[in-house]
């Protein structure tokens, strides 16, 4: 948001000549020599600055969600449901920015993870066989894909389709990969996941529950594992959610705007500071930042040899019995999650305190909706923690 | 360069003047503006001056209400990839618009679907396409100027306005000529960067706004950057008191929801200072929470001083009666379906009156080029055959607004209450998924009043449901009439509505408010035929004790479907409106 880019004279598209852009040829490199039509591509976005996640100020569920969620995918992602302009999305986009770099085999389009060649795509499969014997696929360490699924997206860019440039220009059928493709092994960021057409709903519980796109359109029949970690965010304004999609989120937490003046002031004011000089403010919180990261990094690693105690253990189970949640899920996410949260705290083992703390954000939607039932999830959640551990 | 003395003094500040230097000095800080204004020669006036004080070449907009989804946010160019054999790619509006102005055109009218596709876009000041095999990120940075010509409760959708820092009337605020000379607005421009804003002053913005009610941050960040703007363009390094007031008044007060109290010390929950016309009630929404007390107001009280008095007056009787522009009316508008929209494709005939899907038409032509055109492959034409058609499948389903008309007078007020009560939560709780809305107006006394405008949120309706009153008169015809009006509103929004009576039609408050059964039975009696006029799906459903003939009496002037119902259950009621509802997945072509 830079005053410059409204105060500097910039030269207009030309009305006359609209821009023409083409699609770009995915996955295979497309010869562009040969082609009569050719483009000015697209101005580049201006490089924006995102506001530090460590600058956010307050919402200490939120961005202990986020962080759980990023150091542990099997979670389930989350779900941030409250005010308009609480920064729900600024949180998602300022995690997105902290997230340690991952690796990823050279020129797969899906970003397949080396050394995995079960949860590979089928081009990964192929390679990791034909070099079985001479050691592994090369890899680099590429950012972490967070794919905004923009409000307005049209299903065949959410499964992918036909490459429409390249069946035009050349007679190959080739398959254009979609967000799901892009998402696969990272983020899917939804806002204003409520007003989300049914048919994309219906697209994306498919894909979350199963791990894999499978696309038949077209003519084409394709395969391609897209596991990601779903992010959503909206104003229960809006209106509700689809219970089954509600379920396929791991974590859920309410936001609301603080009413607190000192800390209304204090967001007011670290925004206002990040406004005028977005590098200034952000160089000045990178170094809690890459804290954030370091732990997050370091967590991942510790999370595969933590131990769970038996009393974590029971009160989770008995936690969710007390609420009636249906299913095994949410005792798993509440397991999960709180595994996650003792990494993160550098601890070896998950004890009860670890459930109590997530319990909030990992049971609360997972409720039976009564609709003569006034009282919050929250609360409910609340009171039978009361109960299971004897506060 | 030098500010007119006169300005300066708050109490006489040119609002709209002042509106249009900040926006053309720092669109991306106020975020846009919300203009009501009748079209017409003030407006156009306004809107000239604006241009002329913008930067010089940037991109004016005008976003007309009706605009194609795909034209607002690009997708392929079909005129060029069919002309080059290639795909071409189209920028949408909202991409043309970026380093400029957005021009909203009757944006009370806009669709809320569209609208929050601009809000997405404004968030990220990008615009992210990833449409009909397109995928693109563009910049699309721009202030908006949503024009609403609204009246009475009318109003863009909150999801817009919310984004809209300057809030201006131009009814009350008349513009004269802009108070700043290019040259000052240029010089602000280069100042804007370095102008400060003090600790104290923040904290004085967000009191303020606590002040007037407002719950959201957003209306506080917009505040402070609203008022270093006119600190710029007072030539100033630091922002000052008054331009924190004349922000304060340019952003927050025109949104209030509730008055600052004058003496510091009075509680919370008193009345606001009272409208000139005096016969106003009191604010219904009570206080929002606020934590601890109101710092010393003076803010919000200067900023109130510098609103003109018309738009002053204007402000408090909508809060008063409820219909202020806040998260409520414009929420509930905002739900609105996106009527008729897009759900996929299938192959078939577009003789038949469906609509072509052309890009999808294309991609199934496309694998097929080779060999249909053989040699001639390459040369940029398309052949394109029958069995490749492929029609868009819409979702044209009207989406309801199921409204109930609850009798809450007399003694049985709260078992009937009750019951509607219910029957609101069972509907929203089945018909979630559908997006159907659920509405409830009450009457008793003199008034009939709107408890739960449409909503299709089942948290917001059971706490507008809590504790509502019973007792008193039964103004009938007033209901009626109240019912009539909210249902056009309905249709003006392309939902169909449903009535629900409950009542026992034994009406003795007449239109005019005074008791009397004679008259007050006639008058309803005539409100029906009225409502009857609308062809609107109608139920009444007779509570009392012995269903009499009033109330069949009624229902047939409102040609409306009688049903008796002494003990009207919950469950009862939802399947009288299940029955009368339209089918709720009528997906048809066209």
């Amino acid at each position: 948001m830079s005053a410059e880019a409204y105060g500097a004279q910039r030269p207009l598209p030309d009305r006359e000549e609209p821009l023409r852009e083409t699609l770009a040829g995915h996955p295979a490199p497309v010869d562009r020599a040969n082609r009569m039509l050719r483009v000015t591509p697209a101005p580049a976005p201006r490089q924006r600055v995102p506001f530090p996640f460590s600058a956010i100020v307050a919402q200490e569920e939120m961005k202990n969600a986020l962080i759980l969620s990023a150091i542990d995918a099997t979670i389930g992602g989350v779900l941030i449901f409250g005010d308009r302009g609480t920064g729900k999305s600024t949180a998602i986009r300022a995690l997105a920015a902290l997230l340690p770099r991952m690796r990823a085999i050279v020129g797969c389009p899906y970003g397949c993870e080396p050394g995995r060649p079960a949860a590979s795509c089928e081009h990964c499969q192929r390679l990791s066989l034909d070099k079985g014997r001479r050691g592994q696929a090369e890899s680099h360490l590429v950012p972490v894909p967070v794919v905004d699924l923009p409000l307005g997206a049209t299903e065949d860019r959410v499964v992918g389709a036909l490459d429409l440039e390249r069946a035009l220009a050349r007679g190959e059928k080739a398959f254009q990969p979609g967000l799901l493709a892009k998402a696969h092994r990272g983020f899917l960021y939804i806002d204003e996941v409520n007003l989300l057409e049914d048919h994309l709903v219906d697209v994306l519980l498919d894909v979350a529950a199963s791990g894999e796109n499978v696309v038949e359109r077209e003519g084409l029949s394709i395969r391609h594992p897209a596991r990601f970690v779903l992010v959503g965010s909206g104003n229960p304004e809006e209106g509700e959610l689809r219970p089954q999609l509600l379920d396929r989120f791991g974590l859920s937490v309410d936001v609301e705007t603080p009413s607190d003046l000192e800390t209304r002031i204090e967001v007011v004011r670290r925004r206002d500071a990040f406004d005028r000089d977005p590098e200034a403010f952000a160089d000045a919180w990178r170094g809690r930042d890459a804290g954030i990261r370091r732990r997050i990094s370091a967590a991942r690693k510790r999370i595969g040899s933590m131990t769970t105690s038996e009393g974590a253990l029971r009160r989770a189970t008995e936690l969710c019995i007390a609420l009636g949640t249906d299913g095994l899920r949410g005792e798993l996410t509440l397991i999960r999650a709180a595994r996650a949260l003792a990494a993160y705290q550098g601890e070896d083992s998950v004890e009860e305190e670890h459930v109590r703390i997530v319990a909030p954000m990992a049971l609360r939607h997972r409720l039976r909706r009564s609709p003569l039932d006034d009282s919050r999830a929250t609360a409910r959640v609340e009171r039978a923690i009361g109960e299971v551990f004897g506060s | 360069m030098t500010p007119d003395p006169a300005r300066s003094d708050p109490t006489g500040a040119d609002l709209a003047g002042l509106a249009l230097a900040v926006l053309a000095v720092a669109p991306e800080a106020a975020g846009g503006i919300w203009l009501r204004a009748q079209a017409g020669p003030d407006r156009d006036r306004w809107l000239a001056a604006l241009r002329a004080s913008a930067v010089p070449g940037v991109p004016f907009r005008r976003m007309p209400a009706g605009i194609a989804e795909s034209r607002l946010i690009g997708g392929l160019d079909l005129a060029a990839t069919l002309a080059s054999g290639l795909p071409v790619t189209e920028r949408g509006l909202l991409a043309e618009a970026d380093g400029g102005y957005l021009v909203i055109s009757m944006a009370e009218r806009l669709d809320p679907w569209l609208a929050s596709l601009v809000a997405a876009t404004a968030e990220t000041g990008e615009l992210h396409v990833e449409r009909d095999g397109v995928t693109q990120t563009l910049p699309a940075q721009f202030a908006m100027v949503a024009l609403d010509e609204g009246i009475d409760d009318e109003a863009p959708p909150s999801l817009l306005t919310e984004r809209l820092g300057l809030v201006l009337d131009l009814a009350h605020a008349p513009f004269g000529e802009s108070p700043f000379s290019f040259q000052a607005m240029t010089a602000a421009r280069e100042r804007l960067p370095v102008v400060a804003t003090s600790a104290r002053i923040i904290g004085e913005l967000c009191a303020a706004a606590a002040g007037f009610g407002l719950a959201s941050l957003r209306p506080s960040l917009q505040a402070v950057a609203v008022a270093r703007a006119l600190a710029a363009l007072h030539g100033r390094l630091d922002v000052e008191d008054e331009d924190a007031i004349l922000a304060a008044a340019l952003v927050l007060a025109p949104r209030a929801v509730q008055w600052p109290s004058r003496q510091e010390q009075q509680e919370e929950e008193t009345p606001p200072p009272p409208p000139p016309d005096a016969d106003t009630p009191p604010p219904e929404n009570p206080p929002q929470e606020q934590s601890g007390d109101p710092p010393d107001d003076v803010m919000s009280q200067s900023a109130l001083a510098a609103l003109p008095a018309g738009l002053l007056a204007d402000l408090k009787a909508r809060a008063a009666s409820g219909r202020q522009r806040s998260a409520g009316k414009a929420g509930a508008r905002e739900k609105n379906a996106r009527r008729g929209r897009a759900v996929g494709v299938k192959p078939g005939d577009p003789r038949t009156g469906a609509r072509l899907g052309l890009i999808d038409t294309l991609r199934a032509a496309a694998p097929w080029q080779k060999l249909r055109r053989g040699a001639s492959f390459g040369d940029g034409t398309i052949a394109v055959r029958r069995e490749d058609f492929r029609i868009v499948r819409r979702r044209a389903r009207r989406r309801t607004t199921t409204l109930f008309i609850v009798d809450a007078s007399g003694s049985s007020a709260l078992q009937r209450l009750g019951e509607a009560k219910g029957a609101v939560q069972l509907l929203l709780a089945e018909c979630y998924v559908r997006r159907d809305e659920v509405a409830l107006i009450t009457f008793r006394g003199r008034v009939a009043e709107m408890v739960l405008p449409p909503t299709r949120a089942l948290a917001r309706a059971a706490r507008a449901l809590a504790g509502l009153a019973g007792g008193g008169g039964t103004p009938l015809a007033t209901a009626i009439d109240t019912a009539r009006q909210v249902a056009e509103g309905i249709m003006r929004s392309g939902r169909t509505p449903v009535l629900v009576f409950m009542t026992d039609a034994r009406a003795n408050i007449g239109r005019d408010g005074q008791p009397g059964r004679e008259r007050a039975m006639a008058d309803a009696r005539q409100a029906a035929r009225e409502l009857a006029a609308l062809g609107q799906t109608t139920i009444l459903i007779d509570t009392a004790n012995k269903p009499g003939e009033a109330a069949a009496i009624l229902a047939d002037a409102m040609e409306a479907r009688y049903l008796p119902l002494p003990y009207a259950a919950p469950e009862l009621v939802v399947h009288a409106v299940s029955q009368e509802r339209p089918a709720p997945r009528a997906a048809h072509r066209a």
